[in-house]
């Protein structure tokens, strides 16, 4: 048994100058699911971050390869569970864009309010996720009883909670739920009644306002560099909305506007995300009355065969930009698969943004990059 | 003025911590409003979504009589090899051969839900249940044969 004192006096590997190593994670409440940070500190200073990647590598790409053009896509919902219906769209319309499939306006209008409420669904586990990291717990619940409404409207129509698998190449499995549009302008209602809730909360806190503005400043220039996305970027004042940049679905035909931020600070962080659910409750108001009637899935082959070549197809996911990119060689699987997850991007910059920081501050720097490890991982 | 600064930074501290413990407070206050759900003593109440995807089931009706020709095609579609159907030859009293499904065997535990063998199905079938406590004490009973014994297919589905 060793006590606490004859642990510290071992000081052989403490590096050169008195540093200290701790290891968070790959078990720690703060990490949300499985990352392991070396962390060296010089006393409460960080003076590098190390992660360490693989603890959930179930290597989805090389699945990807033994799977149809129909079956793969469900596995994509394992890589960033927050927004699965997203990633199933971006395989869906790499397939539909490699094959020349035409989609129904209905299929269209669907998947894009679909995305938005997966959208705002993974706002809402980060805003609570996000506090609770703070300390905050209470928040945790009020955001949690939103996005139980969505998961309501996604077990309805979609059959499942989190990995619907809703999506095929060329339009919907099967059309939506009779009560698809009452239940989504019941959430509408309230969660325009709900929302001032988080602002009361969180937003206008004092504690979490000196907790994380100022810190784990990005520069415009570095998010770029690093190639960050989504609302890490931003919130350091980025154009990268690839809904607005390269439209698909039906995102041409809705008006929304691409929520800027320019301080860079984890505050910007958390104002773009809880900005940008307001602007997902405009798309989805624009759409919910005027999804046209008519057919849920296009005219497909039976056996889906990808001509050969190289295809390439971006989306916007809640935490930034996913990219999908198969090689066919013109069988009915693809040769070779590759995901350009946003999160690995977004961990990437964390060593540069926490350097120098203190290591409570890094708790707030993390959070706000909104990682979602088995995305990561892959 | 810096005297003024500190006193509103105070006020304003104080007034922000206040508006977030009102809110608190309320939902204290009004339990009515709190949503929470005790899962095993609602078990009588609690009602799933229809399309609630929880295992594979296959429907017979009152004659036993189900819908499956034995066609694979549920089998080609599984992504992991979940389905594996075994058929015989029926002697139909005309005296012909007829294929039939002689065990529609069906591994729950390495089934993900997918829905694909449900969208493949082209005679309807199998079917999603929304059966969702699927815990046992040993993994083979997970594995199971979807088509009653002495269950035989419908008239007049080919």
């Amino acid at each position: 048994m060793y006590n606490q004192t004859e642990i510290i006096k071992d000081t052989t590997d403490l590096g050169p100058e008195g540093e200290l190593i701790v290891n968070m994670g790959p078990q720690h409440p703060a990490t949300h699911g499985v990352l392991h940070l070396v962390v060296t500190l010089n006393g409460e200073t960080i003076k590098k971050i190390e992660p360490h990647l693989g603890y959930i590598h179930r290597s989805i790409e090389k699945m990807c390869e033994s799977l149809t053009y129909r079956q793969f896509i469900y596995v994509t919902s394992r890589m960033d569970y927050l927004s699965s219906h997203i990633n199933n769209t971006a395989c869906a319309l790499l397939v539909e864009k490699g094959m020349q499939i035409e989609v129904p306006e209905r299929a269209k209008v669907v998947r894009t309010i679909l995305n938005e409420l997966t959208r705002i669904a993974s706002h809402e586990l980060w805003i609570g996720a996000m506090a609770m990291d703070l300390g905050a717990f209470t928040p945790f619940f009020y955001a949690f009883r939103e996005r139980e409404m969505i998961t309501d409207i996604m077990e309805d129509t979609c059959g499942a909670r989190l990995t619907m698998n809703y999506i095929v190449p060329g339009g919907l499995m099967y059309d939506i739920h009779p009560e698809f549009q009452t239940k989504v302008k019941a959430f509408i209602k309230q969660f325009k009644e709900k929302v001032t809730e988080y602002e009361d909360l969180v937003t206008g806190n004092v504690i979490f306002q000196s907790r994380t503005k100022g810190v784990g400043i990005l520069t415009a220039s570095d998010a770029i560099s690093y190639g960050c996305t989504g609302p890490v970027a931003r919130g350091s004042g980025v154009n990268c909305d690839i809904r607005k940049i390269a439209p698909y679905d039906a995102y041409d035909r809705v008006e929304f506007d691409e929520i800027i931020e320019t301080a860079g600070d984890s505050f910007a962080r958390y104002m773009v995300r809880v900005k940008e659910m307001n602007q997902s409750i405009r798309i989805i108001e624009q759409l919910i009355d005027n999804i046209p009637e008519g057919d849920f899935v296009g005219k497909t082959k039976n056996v889906l065969k990808l001509a050969k070549g190289e295809f390439y197809q971006r989306v916007e996911t809640a935490r930034g930009e996913l990219g999908v990119y198969i090689v066919s060689e013109g069988g009915t699987t693809p040769h070779r698969i590759k995901f350009r997850s946003p999160g690995f991007s977004n961990l990437s910059v964390l060593n540069h943004i926490a350097k120098g920081s203190k290591i409570g501050d890094l708790m707030a720097t993390m959070g706000t990059l909104d990682l979602v490890i088995p995305d990561i991982d892959r | 003025m810096f005297l003024k600064d500190y006193i509103s930074e105070v006020y304003n501290g104080v007034s922000s911590l206040l508006k977030g413990m009102r809110k608190t407070g309320y939902y204290f206050t009004h339990s009515k409003e709190i949503i929470t759900e005790q899962y095993p003593d609602n078990r009588a109440t609690l009602k799933l979504a229809d399309r609630f995807k929880g295992e594979v089931v296959m429907p017979h009706d009152e004659n036993n009589e189900h819908t499956c020709t034995g066609c694979t095609a549920c089998e080609l579609a599984c992504p992991n090899g979940t389905i594996k159907i075994i058929t015989k030859f029926d002697i139909t009293p005309e005296g012909k051969k007829k294929k039939a499904i002689d065990a529609f065997i069906y591994r729950l535990e390495m089934c993900t839900l997918c829905n694909l063998c449900v969208a493949a199905c082209p005679s309807d079938a199998i079917k999603m249940a929304p059966n969702f406590e699927h815990s046992v004490f040993d993994r083979s009973k997970l594995t199971k044969i979807l088509n009653n014994p002495g269950s035989k297919i419908k008239e007049g589905i080919e």
